[in-house]
C-alpha cells in the first residue's frame, strides 16, 4: 500500500506547492488527466479480482477523491489570491478630485428665484402671473393710471422716452409694472387676482437705484375687497416671503395717482446689526411697499364701473426685497454678470422654491 | 417741507409732545422724514470770560478763565482773535459733541496748558459760516443758562415728506389744520389784518393771455414809505431753522408767507418798475436776469410779468434781479397771483428752476386765499417796515367755485372695511374744511374747500375720513378663498421661461441679467438699431438702443470676467429682446454663451476633464447641445425639430446652425462667432453661443387624456450593425442619418454616428462617416438573409440621398 501512500504524499505536496492556476492545472493533468498517475491506477481496476478491487480499488478511489478535493481547495485558494492580487494592482487614488456635477455649478439669478418664491406664495392665494411689454405707450404707463398730463407725480418718474412717431406720440420704457393692471382689466373679466413681476426703467443710478430694475405688483378686482383684505394679503405675504412667524406692519396714508386711498407700508424690523435686517423683531420701521384701493379712474380706464367693482393693488421693488432677504449690498451688481457674484448670490437649479418644501433651503 | 415746533404752535394750541406730534403726522399721511429735537445744543452754556492771558508758549493762543455759572472758573485755551476778558459767549465742556467740527471734546493739553472746553464760533455750532471769531453776545446774556434757549436754537425742527397731492400742507397753517382735525389740539384762527388804506396803487395790471387759466387772478398793492432793513430776529431765526437765508425784511416776509400760509408772494421795488405791468407770454428768446443771478432765455411757453423795461419776473417761479427789493427800497409793490399748475411745472422744468414758489404753484395754491394773502402780507410789511398801504389792484380774479361730491357714507365701509359712524364722518370732514351742503343719514352733498384741489370724488373723501379716523383701526381680513385646490396658474410661456432657466443652470451655466439697452453699434451688429428702438434720453451714450439680441450683453460680460482672470465662463439669460416697439415685437429668448474651456463636463485643466476628453476650447457643438437642451426641456417633440447649416451674419458662416420646426418656424440659432463680430465687440477667446426663441414655440396640443400611449416591448433581441460610408466633404451627417433611418422604418430603431474621418486615403474632398444602426426585430428573429436584405436597403438609400459608397 505504500506506493499509494507515497503517491498521495507526493501529489498533495505538489498541490500545496502549486503557486498559481497554471501550476495547479499541471498537477491536475499529471494526476487526473488521461495519462495521469491516478488515472493510470484507476485503469488497473478492470483487471483486478473482486477481492483486490475491494481493498486496493477502494484505496485508489479514496486517493482520487482526496486528490480531487485537495485540487479544488487549492484552486479556490489560488483564485482568491489571484483576485486579490489583481484588485491590489487595480487600486486607484480615490482622493483625486472629480468634476462637480453641472447642476451643482450652475446658478439661477436671485431675481428669477425671488419671482419663483413670490409665485409659490401667491399661487396658494389664488393669484396668477401676468406680464406686459417693457416698451409702453404713454396711455398705459400714465394716462390710464390717472396721472394727469403735466402732474408733478409724472415728473417724479424719471421716464425714459423714445423718439416721437409721425403722430408726435412717444413711447416710453415702462416706469412701473402698473400698465399691466389696465391691460389685464381690458382682457379679463373680474374677479381678477394677478401678480405682475417684471423689468422697469427709470433714469436714475446710484447704489440703490439702477436705470433698469424689477418690480412686482399685485391686483385684486372683485365686488368686495377692501383695505382690510390688503392688510391680510400683505401680512401673509411678508410672513411667508421673509420666512418669519410674525410681522408687524404699519400702514401710512400716502399718495399714488392710481390708488385712492393710498398707503405706504412699513415693516417692523431690527436694523441694529448693521446691514443685516431682521424682520419679526426690533423697533425700527422700514418702508417696503406701496398699495391702495384701485382709483375709480383706473377702473374706468379698464372698462369697469367703479360703483360695481372695487379692488386693490400693491407694488414693491423685487431687487429690493431680494437684497433685504438675501443681503446683497449693491443693486448695481445685479446687472454686472460677474461670475463671482452670480456663483455667490445665485441659487442652485434644483433648489426650487415651493410651499411644501420651503421657499429657501 | 420743514418747520419748527414753535412755528407750528403759532397755529395749533396743543399740549402734545414732540414725539406725539410726529407720530400723529405720520399716521395721518404727513410722513415725518426727519426730526431734530436740537438736543445736541443742550450742553452749550452761556459763559463769561473773566481773564484772558497770553499762552506761555504760543503767541496766538490765549488762556482764558471762564465763568460758566459753576463754583469755579473753567480754564480754556482759545485761539480766537476776539477772545478777551469780559466777552460773553458759548462754552462747550469736555464730552460735548460739536456739530460744526464733528468731534466730541475731551480735556485737552495745548502746549503744556490744560483746556477744559471750548468757546465756540457760529460755524462750530452750525449757525452760520462765521468763523472769524468766537460768539460775542451782549453783556447782559444770562451766564450759566443754556445758550440754545437764548439763541433760539432749541426749537425742534420737523421735516415731512409731502406727497404731491397735498398743496394745503405746503403751509404750516395747513399742517396745523390737519393735526387739529385729528384731535391733537385746536386750530388758532389768524388775527384779521387791520390797517388803513390810503390812495390808489398807481400801476395798472393787464392780463394779456390767450388762455385765462394761465393766470386766473393777479392782485397788486403799493406800500409807500417802507424802511427795508434786516427782518427781526424771531423771523430770521425761523427762516434759518428751515434752511432759508435771511435777505431783508421785504424778501423775508414773502418767504415767511410761503411757508406759513403756503402762499408765495412777490415784491417789486416800485421805483424800478417802469410803467404798467402786463402778464403775458414771453417772447421767443426774451431774457431775464433772475434773482438767483442767472440769466434765463424764455419762450412763449413761459408766462411772465413785464413792464416797459421788459420782463421783470417769471410768473410763479422766480422774480427778476432788476426790480428786486434791497435796503434802498422805499416803495414796494406786493404781488399775490394765481398761476396754472401745469404751465408752472412745465416752465420750471424746461428752465431748470426749482423754487419754493414753483413747488407750491405746481401743486396748486389756494385760489380763495389770493386776497387774504395779500392783506396778511401787507400787514407784515406795515408791522416790520412801516409805510402806508394803497388800495389793491385786482385783475382777472373770478373767485372759487367749490366742487361738490355726492358722498354715500357707506363708501367708507365699502372701501376700507372700517365702521365709522355718520356723525364721525361728518365731524372729520367739517374739521378739515369740507362743508356738508345737504344730506341725510345715508348720503351728503359735500363741498370741497378751495385748498384741496386733490379731492374730486367719493374715494378721496373716504381717504380723508379714514386717515383722520385712524388707519391703524383697520384689521386684517382674509381674502375669500376661491376654491379647494388651485389649478395651474402659469401660462405655457411662463412655464417654458422658468424651465429654460433651470435647464441651462443644470448644464453648469450661470444666469445673468444684463441691460435691456446696449450701445448703438452693438445693436446694429446684431440686426437692431431701428430708430423706434432708440432712447431719446439714454442715461449713458452706451445704453442707447433696445437690444435685438441677448448675445452682445453676454459676450461683453464674458470678456469683463475674462479681464478679471475668469476666462472659462458659461452664462445665460432668459429675457426680452426687441424687434419693434409694439408688445408683439418683444421676444422671449433664452440665450447663452460659453467661453474658454467651460464645457458641460467642466472647465479648466482638471485632470478629470482631460481624462474624459474635456478641457478643450468650446465649439459649435457645445452651443448646439445647449440650444437643443432648452428645446427639449420646453417639451417640444424633438422628432419634428431639424437643424440646418448656417445662421445669422454674426455667427461663423461655416460653424453655425439654424434650428427649425417645420419649414417656417425658426426655434433658434447656435454657433461659433464671426471674427468680425468678436473684434467689433472687442472680445476674444474661444466662444460659442446660442439663442432659442421661446415665444416661437407652438403651444402643446391639448390632450384628451393624461394616459401615456401603451408601451410595446419586442421579445426579440436588438441587434447593432456598423456601416462606414465615403461621401463628399460637403454632405451633412444629418442627411446620411435620415437616409439610414428611413431605409426601413419598421426595423431601424436608431442611428448614431460614431466616427467622422477625413484623410488622403479617401480621395480629395471626401470624408468617411461611420454609423451604428440599431435593428429591432418586431415579429421574428432575423435570418442572415433578412440582414443581407436590410443592409442592401440601407446602403442603397444612403447612396441615393448622399452619393455615399459603403467603405470596403
Amino acid at each position: 500500500m505504500s506506493d499509494l501512500e507515497n503517491l498521495k504524499t507526493s501529489l498533495l505536496a505538489e498541490i500545496a506547492a502549486a503557486a498559481d492556476e497554471p501550476a495547479i492545472e499541471a498537477v491536475r493533468v499529471a494526476a487526473l488527466g488521461k495519462k495521469g498517475s491516478v488515472s493510470e491506477l484507476l485503469k488497473t481496476l478492470g483487471s483486478m479480482t473482486p477481492e483486490e478491487r475491494q481493498s486496493r480499488g477502494a484505496a485508489i478511489n479514496a486517493l482520487k477523491t482526496e486528490v480531487t478535493e485537495a485540487l479544488a481547495a487549492r484552486k479556490t485558494v489560488l483564485r482568491e489570491a489571484a483576485i486579490n492580487a489583481r484588485l491590489a494592482a487595480e487600486t486607484l487614488d480615490v482622493t483625486l478630485p472629480v468634476c462637480s456635477s453641472p447642476a451643482e455649478r450652475g446658478r439661477i439669478h436671485p431675481i428669477s428665484q425671488i419671482v419663483d418664491e413670490i409665485t409659490a406664495i401667491f399661487a396658494d392665494m389664488g393669484f396668477s402671473i401676468a406680464e406686459g411689454p417693457d416698451i409702453e405707450t404713454d396711455y398705459y404707463n400714465f394716462t390710464a393710471l390717472n396721472f394727469p398730463e403735466g402732474h408733478p407725480a409724472r415728473e417724479m418718474h424719471d421716464t425714459f422716452f423714445f423718439q416721437p412717431d409721425e403722430n408726435g406720440e412717444r413711447k416710453v420704457l415702462r416706469t412701473h409694472t402698473s400698465p399691466v393692471q389696465v391691460r389685464t382689466m381690458e382682457t379679463q373679466k373680474p374677479p381678477i387676482r394677478i401678480v405682475i413681476p417684471g423689468k422697469t426703467y427709470r433714469q436714475d443710478s446710484d447704489a440703490t437705484h439702477s436705470p433698469m430694475f424689477h418690480q412686482v405688483e399685485g391686483l385684486v378686482i372683485d365686488k368686495k375687497s377692501h383695505v382690510g383684505n390688503i392688510r391680510w394679503v400683505l401680512e401673509e405675504f411678508c410672513k411667508a416671503f421673509f420666512e418669519v412667524d410674525n410681522v408687524t406692519m404699519r400702514f401710512r396714508p400716502s399718495f399714488f395717482p392710481f390708488t385712492e386711498p393710498s398707503f405706504e407700508v412699513d415693516i417692523q424690523c431690527d436694523r441694529s446689526s448693521g446691514p443685516i435686517v431682521k424682520f419679526g423683531e426690533g423697533t425700527d420701521w422700514m418702508e417696503i411697499l406701496g398699495c391702495g384701493m384701485v382709483h375709480p379712474n383706473v377702473l374706468r380706464a379698464g372698462g369697469l364701473d367703479p360703483d360695481e367693482y372695487q379692488g386693490f393693488a400693491w407694488g414693491m421693488g423685487l431687487d429690493r426685497i431680494a437684497m433685504l432677504k438675501y443681503g446683497m449690498p449693491d443693486l448695481r451688481d445685479f446687472f454686472n454678470a460677474d461670475v463671482r457674484w452670480m456663483s455667490h448670490y445665485g441659487f442652485r437649479p434644483l433648489d426650487m422654491p415651493t410651499l411644501f418644501g420651503g421657499l429657501s433651503a | 417741507m420743514k418747520f419748527t415746533l414753535s412755528w407750528l404752535k403759532d397755529h395749533l394750541e396743543t399740549d402734545a409732545t414732540l414725539d406725539e406730534i410726529c407720530e400723529r403726522l405720520t399716521a395721518i399721511g404727513l410722513e415725518v422724514e426727519d426730526v431734530d429735537d436740537k438736543a445736541a445744543y443742550k450742553p452749550f452754556v452761556i459763559a463769561k470770560v473773566l481773564s484772558a492771558e497770553k499762552h506761555p508758549s504760543a503767541d496766538r493762543l490765549k488762556v482764558l478763565m471762564v465763568d460758566a455759572g459753576g463754583d469755579k472758573p473753567v480754564q480754556v485755551v482759545c485761539g480766537a482773535p476776539n477772545a478777551r476778558a469780559g466777552l460773553v459767549g458759548a462754552l462747550a465742556r469736555p464730552g460735548t459733541y460739536v456739530p460744526g467740527l464733528d468731534v466730541t471734546l475731551a480735556v485737552g493739553n495745548i502746549r503744556g496748558v490744560e483746556s477744559h472746553g471750548m468757546m465756540c464760533s457760529e460755524k462750530e455750532l452750525n449757525m452760520s459760516e462765521a468763523h472769524d471769531g468766537i460768539i460775542d453776545l451782549p453783556e447782559d446774556a444770562p451766564v450759566g443758562t443754556p445758550f440754545a434757549t437764548y439763541a433760539g436754537l432749541d426749537d425742534p425742527m420737523i421735516e415731512i415728506n409731502l406727497t404731491p397731492n397735498r398743496p394745503d400742507c405746503t403751509s404750516i397753517f395747513g399742517i396745523a389744520r390737519d393735526l387739529a382735525a385729528s384731535g391733537l389740539g385746536t386750530l388758532k384762527q389768524p388775527k384779521a389784518p387791520d390797517f388803513a388804506v390810503s390812495g390808489e396803487t398807481p400801476v395798472e395790471v393787464k392780463i394779456d393771455l390767450d388762455d385765462e387759466n394761465l393766470c386766473p387772478g393777479f392782485a397788486l398793492r403799493l406800500v409807500r414809505g417802507v424802511k427795508n432793513g434786516p427782518s427781526p430776529a424771531w423771523m430770521q431765526t425761523r427762516l434759518k431753522a428751515i434752511g432759508l437765508r435771511p435777505i431783508n425784511a421785504l424778501v423775508d416776509i414773502t418767504n415767511y408767507m410761503t411757508f406759513d400760509q403756503g402762499r408765495p408772494m412777490h415784491v417789486f421795488d416800485a421805483a424800478k418798475v417802469a410803467g404798467n405791468l402786463t402778464v403775458r407770454r414771453a417772447n421767443e428768446g426774451e431774457e431775464i436776469l433772475a434773482l438767483d443771478t442767472r440769466t434765463y432765455t424764455l419762450s412763449p411757453a413761459n408766462v411772465v410779468i413785464a413792464d416797459d423795461n421788459g420782463v421783470e419776473s417769471i410768473g410763479g417761479i422766480m422774480g427778476g434781479e432788476h426790480s428786486g427789493c434791497d435796503e434802498n427800497t422805499t416803495d414796494v409793490l406786493i404781488e399775490s397771483a394765481l398761476w396754472d399748475p401745469i404751465n408752472i411745472a412745465k416752465s420750471g422744468r424746461s428752465l431748470g428752476i426749482i423754487t419754493d414758489a414753483r413747488y407750491r404753484f405746481e401743486r396748486g395754491v389756494d385760489p380763495s386765499y389770493m386776497m387774504p394773502g395779500l392783506e396778511r402780507t401787507t400787514q407784515l410789511v406795515l408791522d416790520l417796515c412801516g409805510g402806508t398801504a394803497a388800495k389793491a389792484k385786482v385783475a382777472g380774479y373770478k373767485g372759487y367755485d367749490a366742487r361738490v361730491v355726492d358722498f354715500p357714507f357707506s363708501e367708507v365701509k365699502r372701501l376700507t372695511g372700517l365702521n365709522v359712524s355718520v356723525e364721525e364722518s361728518q365731524k372729520i370732514l367739517t374739521a378739515l374744511g369740507f362743508e356738508i351742503v345737504s344730506g341725510d343719514e345715508a348720503r351728503a352733498t359735500v363741498a370741497v374747500p378751495s385748498w384741496r384741489p386733490d379731492v374730486d370724488g367719493k374715494a378721496d373723501l373716504v381717504e380723508e375720513v379714514m386717515r383722520i379716523h385712524g388707519v391703524d383701526q383697520i384689521r386684517p381680513e382674509p381674502l375669500e378663498h376661491q376654491g379647494a385646490v388651485n389649478s395651474r396658474i402659469l401660462t405655457t410661456l411662463q412655464i417654458r421661461t422658468r424651465t429654460a432657466k433651470r435647464a441651462l443652470a443644470s448644464r453648469g451655466m450661470l444666469e445673468a441679467v444684463t441691460w435691456s439697452f446696449i450701445p448703438e453699434d452693438q445693436a446694429k451688429l446684431f440686426g437692431g438699431g431701428k430708430p423706434q428702438l432708440k432712447l431719446a434720453n439714454p442715461i449713458a451714450a452706451d445704453m442707447s438702443d433696445m437690444r435685438p439680441s441677448l448675445l452682445p450683453g453676454l459676450l461683453t460680460a464674458a470678456q469683463r470676467n475674462a479681464d478679471k482672470g475668469f476666462g472659462d465662463v458659461a452664462i445665460f439669460e432668459v429675457s426680452g429682446t426687441y424687434e419693434g416697439d409694439t408688445p408683439e415685437a418683444q421676444r422671449r429668448v433664452a440665450g447663452g454663451i460659453r467661453r474658454g474651456t467651460a464645457s458641460l463636463a467642466g472647465a479648466g485643466k482638471a485632470w478629470s476633464n482631460a481624462a474624459k476628453g474635456g478641457g478643450k476650447p468650446v465649439d459649435v457643438y457645445d452651443a448646439k447641445a445647449d440650444a437643443l437642451a432648452v428645446i427639449e426641456a420646453c417639451g417640444l417633440p424633438m422628432g419634428n425639430v431639424q437643424v440646418e447649416q448656417g445662421g445669422p451674419a454674426w455667427y461663423h458662416p461655416g460653424r453655425s446652425g439654424t434650428i427649425k420646426m417645420g419649414p417656417k418656424v425658426v426655434l433658434g440659432h447656435f454657433g461659433e462667432f464671426h471674427p468680425n463680430t468678436l473684434s467689433a465687440l472687442d472680445v476674444s477667446g474661444a466662444l460659442c453661443g446660442f439663442e432659442v426663441y421661446l415665444d416661437a414655440m407652438p403651444e402643446p396640443k391639448k390632450k384628451a387624456t393624461r394616459t401615456k400611449p401603451a408601451l410595446e416591448l419586442s421579445p426579440f433581441q436588438m441587434v447593432k450593425r456598423d456601416f462606414a460610408f465615403v461621401v463628399d466633404r460637403t454632405v451633412d451627417a444629418g442627411t446620411l442619418i435620415k437616409a439610414a433611418t428611413t431605409a426601413d422604418r419598421k426595423l431601424v430603431s436608431g442611428v448614431s454616428v460614431f466616427d467622422v474621418f477625413e484623410g488622403p486615403s479617401l480621395g480629395e474632398n471626401k470624408k468617411s462617416i461611420a454609423i451604428e444602426v440599431l435593428i429591432q426585430p418586431v415579429d421574428k428573429t432575423l435570418t442572415d438573409e433578412d440582414f443581407d436584405a436590410l443592409t442592401k436597403k440601407i446602403v442603397a438609400n444612403v447612396e441615393k440621398s448622399t452619393g455615399g459608397i459603403l467603405r470596403a
